[in-house]
C-alpha cells in the first residue's frame, strides 16, 4: 500500500524532464495492466460463465443451448424429483448419497485424522517413513484410486475372493455390486485418498502448541486424555476449520471417484450431483435440467465458502 | 509436545504400562500403514502376473513368475475405444497439455501475487476475493459455457485454417485444454504466491524503486531469485492436479487421439469387449499413477506444502 504512495511522490521528479511524463504514467499503471488480463479472465470465465449457466437454467435446452427465457421448468422438476423417493428419482438418489458420502467422508477423514496425527505425535520412530506412505494416496488421480479399489472390492476377485481362499467361505461383501450400499465404497475410497492429507494438517496444528501449555497441565495432573479433549483439540479449532472447508469442497467436487470406481453404480445407484449433471447435460440432453443442478451445487459450495473466505480475508487489517 | 512419550519423570507409571502403551500405538501405525499401501500393493503385483495365475491365485501373493508383459501391452498394444495402440500416445498427450499450462498458470500467479502484495491499490482485496474464489467452485458451473465457447472457437479455427492454412490451435483439443488449466488454475497460483510474497519485506522493494528500478526489473531482479520455494510447491500442485483431471478431459477431449492419460485409462478400464485383462489394466493404472508418484517421490515436502498452502488461507 505505501509503495504506491512512494510512487506518487516520486512522480514530479520524473515529470521535470520532457517526454518522461507518458512513460511514468504508464509505470504507475504497469502493475494493475499486469494483473488485469488474469482479471478478466476470471470476470468472464469463471463469473460470466456462472450467469451463463444460471440463465441456461431457467431456459428449455435440451440437446443444443437455446436462449428464450421459460421460466423455472428445471427447478420444479428438480423440487419435484427431491421428494420422489420410491421409485427413488436419479435427483433423489443424488442428493441423499451426496448426504451420506458428504457426512461420512468429512466425519471420518476429520476423526482418523486427528487419531492418526495424535499417535504419529508421540515420539515415533520411523515417522519419516509412515507419514509419506499415509499421504500419498492424495497424489493420485481419482482414476487410479478408483481402479485400484474396484479391483479390491470386486466380490470375484478382490478381498472377498482372497478371505474365501484363506479358508472363511462365509465372508461376503458385494457393497460395489449392491445399490444400497455403493456409495459406502465410495465413501471407503474417498476416506483412504484424502484422510492421510487431514492428518499432515492436523500433525502441523499438534505441533504448533506451545510445549508449555502442556507441561502445566501435565503438573497440574491431568490424564493425557483430559490434556487432548480439553487442551489439544480446542486449540486445533482452526485446523479443523480448514480441513472441513477443503473436505467440504471436495466432496461436493467429487466426480471422477464415482465414475471410475462404480461407473455410476447399478442404475445410477452411485450417482453424486455432480454426475447428475454431467449425465443430464451431455447424455441425457436435458441441459437446462443440468444447469439447474450445477447452480444447485454452486450456491451449496458458496453457502459454506464465502463465509469462510470473508472472515479469511478480513482478519489481517493491512 | 509428545504427552504419551514423556513420562520419564513421573516414573511411578511403572515401565510396563508405557511399553504396552508403546505397543498398541506402533502396531495401530502399522495397521493403518498397511490399510494405505494395500490398493497400491495389489496393483502393482497384479500387473506382473499372468491372468493364469490371477484367475487361480491370490490377489494379495507375490507373483510367481513376475512378467513384464502387461506393461508392454499397456503401453503398446492395448484399446483405447476402438484404437489398439496402446496407451503411450496418450501419455504424451497429457504431457502435451501438463507442460504448457503449468508453465503459463505459474508464471501469471507469480506476476499476480507480486502486484498484490507490493503494488497494492485500492481495492486488491476484492480482487483477490474474487479470484480466490473461483477455486473453490464446481466446475460444474461453467462446464457448459466453456463446451459452447470452446466449440465456437473451433468452428473459427476451421474457417482461419480455410482462409490462411493455420488454425492458430483453434480447436486443437489440447491447446483447448492448456487453456481451461490456465484460466481455472489462476487462483490456486496467485494464492500460493500472494500468501509468499506478503511475508516478503517490502522495505527491499521500496529500496529498489528508489534506486529507480522499473516494476519488471524488481519482479525479475529481487523477487524471483528469491522465489525458488514457492515456484517448485506451486508447479508441484499444477502438475498433480492438471495431470490428474478427469472432469474437463473427458468434457473436452472426451473422445479421439487427443484424450489425456486419465480419460483413456477410464476407457481401457471399462471397455467391456472380450476378456477384461486385469493385469493390463493395472499395468496402465500404474503407468497413469507414475509421474505424480514420481514427483511425491523426489519432493514430497513440497507436495504437502502445496496442499497445505491451498488448505489455509489469507
Amino acid at each position: 500500500m505505501t509503495t504506491v504512495a512512494t510512487q506518487i511522490k516520486l512522480t514530479p521528479e520524473h515529470n521535470a524532464r520532457p517526454g518522461a511524463s507518458v512513460r511514468s504514467r504508464l509505470q504507475d499503471a504497469l502493475p494493475k495492466i499486469v494483473l488485469a488480463p488474469s482479471f478478466a479472465i476470471t470476470i468472464v470465465f469463471v463469473y460470466g460463465f456462472i450467469l451463463w449457466t444460471v440463465y441456461l437454467s431457467f431456459t428449455n435446452s435440451k440437446t443444443f443451448p437455446s436462449y428464450a427465457i421459460t421460466g423455472s421448468r428445471a427447478y420444479q422438476r428438480l423440487w419435484r424429483w427431491t421428494f420422489e423417493s420410491d421409485p427413488p428419482s436419479s435427483w433423489y438418489t443424488s442428493i441423499t448419497n451426496m448426504g451420506i458420502f458428504g457426512f461420512l467422508y468429512i466425519f471420518i477423514c476429520l476423526a482418523l485424522g486427528l487419531f492418526l496425527a495424535i499417535l504419529l505425535d508421540q515420539k515415533i520412530r520411523g515417522e519419516g517413513v509412515l507419514r509419506p506412505i499415509y499421504l500419498y494416496p492424495m497424489a493420485l488421480s481419482f482414476i487410479v484410486t478408483g481402479v485400484a479399489w474396484k479391483w479390491f472390492l470386486d466380490p470375484g476377485l478382490g478381498l472377498e475372493q482372497t478371505l474365501h481362499q484363506w479358508g472363511w467361505t462365509s465372508f461376503h461383501f458385494d457393497w460395489i455390486k449392491n445399490k444400497d450400499f455403493v456409495i459406502y465404497t465410495v465413501v471407503i475410497a474417498g476416506v483412504w485418498q484424502a484422510s492421510g492429507f487431514i492428518m499432515a494438517m492436523f500433525l502441523a496444528g499438534l505441533r504448533g502448541i506451545d510445549g508449555e501449555i502442556m507441561k502445566a497441565a501435565q503438573i497440574d495432573g491431568a490424564t493425557t486424555f483430559q490434556l487432548y479433549r480439553r487442551i489439544v483439540i480446542p486449540l486445533l479449532r482452526p485446523v479443523f476449520l480448514s480441513a472441513f472447508i477443503v473436505l467440504a469442497h471436495l466432496a461436493i467436487k467429487s466426480y471422477d471417484l464415482v465414475v471410475a470406481l462404480t461407473s455410476g453404480g447399478p442404475g445410477g445407484s452411485a450417482w453424486l450431483p455432480s454426475n447428475f449433471m454431467y449425465e443430464y447435460t451431455f447424455k441425457r440432453n436435458e441441459m437446462a435440467v443440468g444447469s439447474a443442478s450445477a447452480v444447485i451445487m454452486l450456491m451449496t459450495i458458496t453457502a459454506i465458502i464465502v463465509p469462510y473466505l470473508y472472515s479469511e480475508l478480513r482478519e489481517r487489517p493491512r | 509436545m509428545s504427552v504419551i512419550a514423556t513420562p520419564a519423570r513421573q516414573s511411578t507409571g511403572g515401565v510396563s504400562a508405557r511399553t504396552v502403551n508403546r505397543i498398541v500405538i506402533y502396531g495401530l501405525l502399522a495397521l493403518f500403514a498397511l490399510f494405505y499401501l494395500m490398493p497400491l500393493f495389489v496393483m502393482l503385483v497384479t500387473s506382473f502376473k499372468t491372468m493364469d495365475e490371477i484367475q487361480n491365485g491370490n490377489m494379495l501373493a507375490l507373483p510367481q513368475a513376475p512378467t513384464f508383459e502387461p506393461w508392454l501391452k499397456a503401453w503398446g498394444e492395448t484399446c483405447v475405444g476402438l484404437t489398439c495402440a496402446g496407451i503411450k500416445g496418450y501419455f504424451w498427450n497429457s504431457i502435451k497439455m501438463v507442460i504448457p499450462a503449468v508453465l503459463i498458470s505459474t508464471l501469471l500467479g507469480a506476476l499476480n501475487g507480486y502486484v498484490l502484495t507490493k503494488w497494492r491499490f485500492r481495492g486488491h482485496t476484492l480482487v483477490f476475493g474474487l479470484m480466490l474464489f473461483a477455486c473453490f467452485i464446481p466446475f460444474q458451473s461453467v462446464l457448459l459455457p466453456m463446451a459452447t465457447i470452446l466449440g465456437s472457437l473451433g468452428r473459427f479455427g476451421v474457417t482461419l485454417r480455410n482462409a490462411t492454412g493455420l488454425s492458430f490451435g483453434l480447436g486443437n483439443p489440447t491447446v483447448n485444454l492448456v487453456f481451461v488449466h490456465v484460466v481455472y488454475g489462476l487462483g490456486f497460483t496467485t494464492l500460493f504466491f500472494r500468501n509468499y510474497y506478503e511475508a516478503f519485506p517490502t522495505e527491499l522493494v521500496k529500496a529498489a524503486q528508489v534506486d529507480g528500478a522499473s516494476f519488471f526489473q524488481i519482479f525479475r531482479r529481487i523477487m524471483l531469485p528469491n522465489s525458488m520455494p514457492i515456484f517448485v510447491v506451486t508447479v508441484i500442485y499444477q502438475f498433480t492436479n492438471i495431470w490428474n483431471d478427469f472432469l474437463f478431459a473427458s468434457a473436452y477431449a472426451g473422445t479421439g487421439d487427443a484424450m489425456p492419460m486419465t480419460v483413456a485409462l477410464n476407457n481401457v478400464v471399462n471397455t467391456s469387449t472380450g476378456v477384461v485383462e486385469y493385469n493390463v489394466n493395472m499395468a496402465a493404472a500404474m503407468i497413469a499413477a507414475l509421474p505424480t508418484l514420481l514427483v511425491y517421490v523426489v519432493a514430497g515436502r513440497y507436495f504437502v506444502r502445496g496442499l497445505m498452502a491451498g488448505a489455509v488461507k489469507g
